[in-house]
This record gives structure tokens, C-alpha cells and sequence, in this order.
């Protein structure tokens, strides 16, 4: 068991569900997506300071994850300070989805999380302004998800090869 | 067989027998000195001389979009030099200009953008689709790229390639020219009127939408 699980479960029970050690140091702690906004604010100031959060990225299951999940959310963090690296793993809802937004913490998340809304179609609560920021702004849909159209047109001449 | 006839002489030359021809500069010919200015001439429409000036001094406007405007900017290098051919004024401002290459993709976001540009040249104007993507969408059958740029403007010559080398766009801008002054062509756009085709649909739709989200703000 890691240090930083112990520590955001002192500092937040009930936060962790899991955690992954993937090869070298990669460590993902996986996150109730209640508590993710205490969690990522107690992260950057407390132990080792994560002050930038390099990135917000979501992947969708279709098929869900057995409880009703779909999006899975990844926060990638890094610690200038001890060098650190820690991935957070939060889990969407398949109807609804909405994570709270943490922009509050990081104001770099503002655009990640719009990307993310753009994409996967996830809903950010307590975002200042939750908006499109690659597609149009009339556009209906979220391309990135996996049931979404491909769109463009049919390539000719597939079904002969 | 000398060129120039003795000066006094009188000129031979067969009676027209086709009634219907009209009179020309030659039937008004008596003497060999008028017979040697009008071999000296030549004769055309303003439309036919309109479009040959026209067709040497094509000024493109600088929009470049993806991978092919490097090779379009190197068109415009010492090794390619479209300046031999007239064609080298890059223009920074569309109003300036009269030809429009689409050097790369179009996304769905850039369209409306493009065919504002190509709005605001002045007419007559020409369009050249540079390389696979802007003719046909290329690779990105998706959502985000417009599968060719003629679904927004009309577009005179196909460049093919991914992207073409700079020899491949020159063949296309000497292409245009030659249909601009040979024959005379009026600009694509000018022919949607004439026949009474509708601006594209996509353009009109992308536009309307465009206007009133810009109301909205």
C-alpha cells in the first residue's frame, strides 16, 4: 500500500476505493468521484504538493464497468517538488455523467475539463463556464464516444477488399 | 514569297462567295501597304485580353491550413519560384487576391472561416483544392474535417497528392492559367450564377448558423 493512499485516507475516508501500481513508479489511486474536488485539494497542498495538473483525460466503456459506470476520468498530477508522479481515477455515470469540477483547485483544469465535456459529453459541476472549446459550438453529439457515428462518408470501395 | 508587296501593287484576292460572313478588317483592304499594316495586326475581344492579363498576374492569398502549405510556401521559394510564372504575389489580405489555394485540411470549425475568406475576394476569383484532403476529406473520414472543400466553395482545379511537391501545384496554377486565358473562363463562381445553382447547401447552412450565433454573443 502506498504512502499517498494512506494519506488521502486519513486526510478524506472514504475517498480511495483502489489503487494500481503499473510498471516503474506509475501509481493511479482510483477515487469515490464524490470526493474528488477534497481530494485534489488536499493533494496540492498536502504531502508533497501537487501543484500542476499536467492533464484531464476520459476513456469510454461502453460497456461499463458493472455498476452503472461508463466514463472513466483520469487526472494526471505531478509534484514539482519531490518529482512525483500520481494519476486520480474517477468513475462516471452511464445516464448522467458529472464529476465535480476542480478547477477551483487548478485553474488549468478549466480548458481539460471542457475538452473532456467537448469529447465524452461528461458534465463538470461548479465549472465557471462549461462550453464546447473544439467543435462547434451548434454541434449536437459527443464524437468521442464510442457509440457516436463515425461520420464523414462511406470509403469507397470498402466492401470489395 | 516576300512578305511586305511592292508598295502601289494591287492586292489579288478571291471574291468571298459565303454571303453570311460579315465584313472584316481585310475586305476593307485596297493597297499593299494596308494589306502589310493589317498583317501586322491582331485582332481580339476585350474579354479574350481581359483574361490573358488576368491569367499572368494571379495573386493567391496567403492561407495555408495544414501539411500541403509548406510545400505551397515552398512553391514560392528561389527553387520552385511560381514568379516565373506570375503567380507569386502572395496576398495577406483576401481582397487583394484572386486565387485561393486550400493547402491542407478543412475542419468542420475552419469552414466557415474558409468560405468567409473566399467571400470576401474580389471577383473574378479562382479556387485550387491542394492535395487529398481538401479534394476528398484525404485520410480523416471523421467527424471533425470537411470531406472536401467543394461541399463549401467552388473549386476550379484538383491538385492531387499528400501532400503534391511544388512541381505538382505549379502544373495546377499553370492549368488554371490556361484556362483562364485561353478560353476566356469566367470563374467558377460566375458559372454557379449563370446556370442558377444555389451556393452550396453546407455554406449556406454553416453561415445562417454562424450568423446567429454571433447574435447570440
Amino acid at each position: 500500500m502506498s504512502d499517498y493512499r494512506n494519506v488521502i485516507e486519513v486526510a478524506c475516508p472514504g475517498a480511495v476505493i483502489d489503487e494500481f501500481e503499473g510498471p516503474g513508479d506509475e501509481l493511479t489511486i482510483e477515487i469515490h468521484r464524490d470526493h474528488i474536488r477534497a481530494v485534489c485539494r488536499f493533494l496540492k497542498s498536502e504531502p508533497g504538493a501537487f501543484r500542476q495538473l499536467s492533464d484531464v483525460t476520459c476513456v469510454d466503456y461502453l460497456e461499463g464497468n458493472g455498476n452503472g459506470d461508463r466514463f472513466r476520468l483520469a487526472y494526471q498530477l505531478f509534484s514539482m517538488e519531490t518529482g512525483d508522479r500520481l494519476r486520480l481515477r474517477v468513475w462516471a455515470d452511464a445516464e448522467h455523467p458529472e464529476v465535480d469540477s476542480v478547477t477551483s483547485v487548478w485553474a488549468t483544469a478549466n480548458w481539460h475539463e471542457r475538452e473532456v465535456y467537448d469529447m465524452f459529453g461528461v458534465r463538470f459541476a461548479g465549472h465557471p463556464d462549461l462550453s464546447r472549446i473544439l467543435m462547434p459550438f451548434d454541434w449536437e453529439g459527443h464524437p468521442l464516444r464510442r457509440d457516436y457515428p463515425l461520420g464523414g462518408e462511406n470509403v469507397k470501395f470498402s466492401d470489395a477488399v | 514569297m516576300a512578305l511586305i508587296p511592292p508598295p502601289g501593287s494591287p492586292v489579288e484576292r478571291a471574291p468571298r462567295t459565303d454571303a453570311s460572313i460579315d465584313r472584316d478588317l481585310r475586305d476593307l483592304v485596297e493597297t499593299a501597304e494596308e494589306e502589310a499594316f493589317v498583317q501586322r495586326l491582331l485582332t481580339t475581344t476585350v474579354d479574350r485580353a481581359l483574361s490573358w492579363a488576368r491569367s499572368s498576374s494571379i495573386w493567391p492569398a496567403t492561407f495555408g491550413l495544414a501539411c500541403c502549405a509548406i510545400e505551397m510556401m515552398h512553391t514560392a521559394t528561389p527553387r520552385y519560384d511560381i514568379a516565373r510564372f506570375g503567380a507569386e504575389v502572395f496576398r495577406a489580405s483576401p481582397r487583394q487576391a484572386d486565387l485561393l489555394i486550400v493547402s491542407g485540411r478543412v475542419s468542420q470549425k475552419m469552414a466557415p472561416v474558409l468560405r468567409r475568406i473566399y467571400d470576401q475576394m474580389m471577383e473574378p476569383k479562382w479556387v485550387i483544392s491542394m492535395g487529398a484532403c481538401a479534394s476528398s476529406g484525404g485520410v480523416f473520414n471523421n467527424y471533425a474535417i470537411v470531406q472536401g472543400v467543394d461541399k463549401i466553395v467552388p473549386v476550379d482545379v484538383y491538385v492531387p497528392g499528400c501532400p503534391p511537391r511544388p512541381e505538382s501545384l505549379i502544373e495546377g496554377i499553370l492549368i488554371l492559367q490556361r484556362l483562364i486565358g485561353a478560353n476566356g473562363m469566367p470563374s467558377s463562381f460566375d458559372l454557379m450564377h449563370e446556370q442558377g445553382l444555389a451556393v452550396p447547401e453546407d455554406a449556406a447552412r454553416i453561415a445562417s448558423e454562424r450568423r446567429a450565433w454571433a447574435a447570440a454573443r
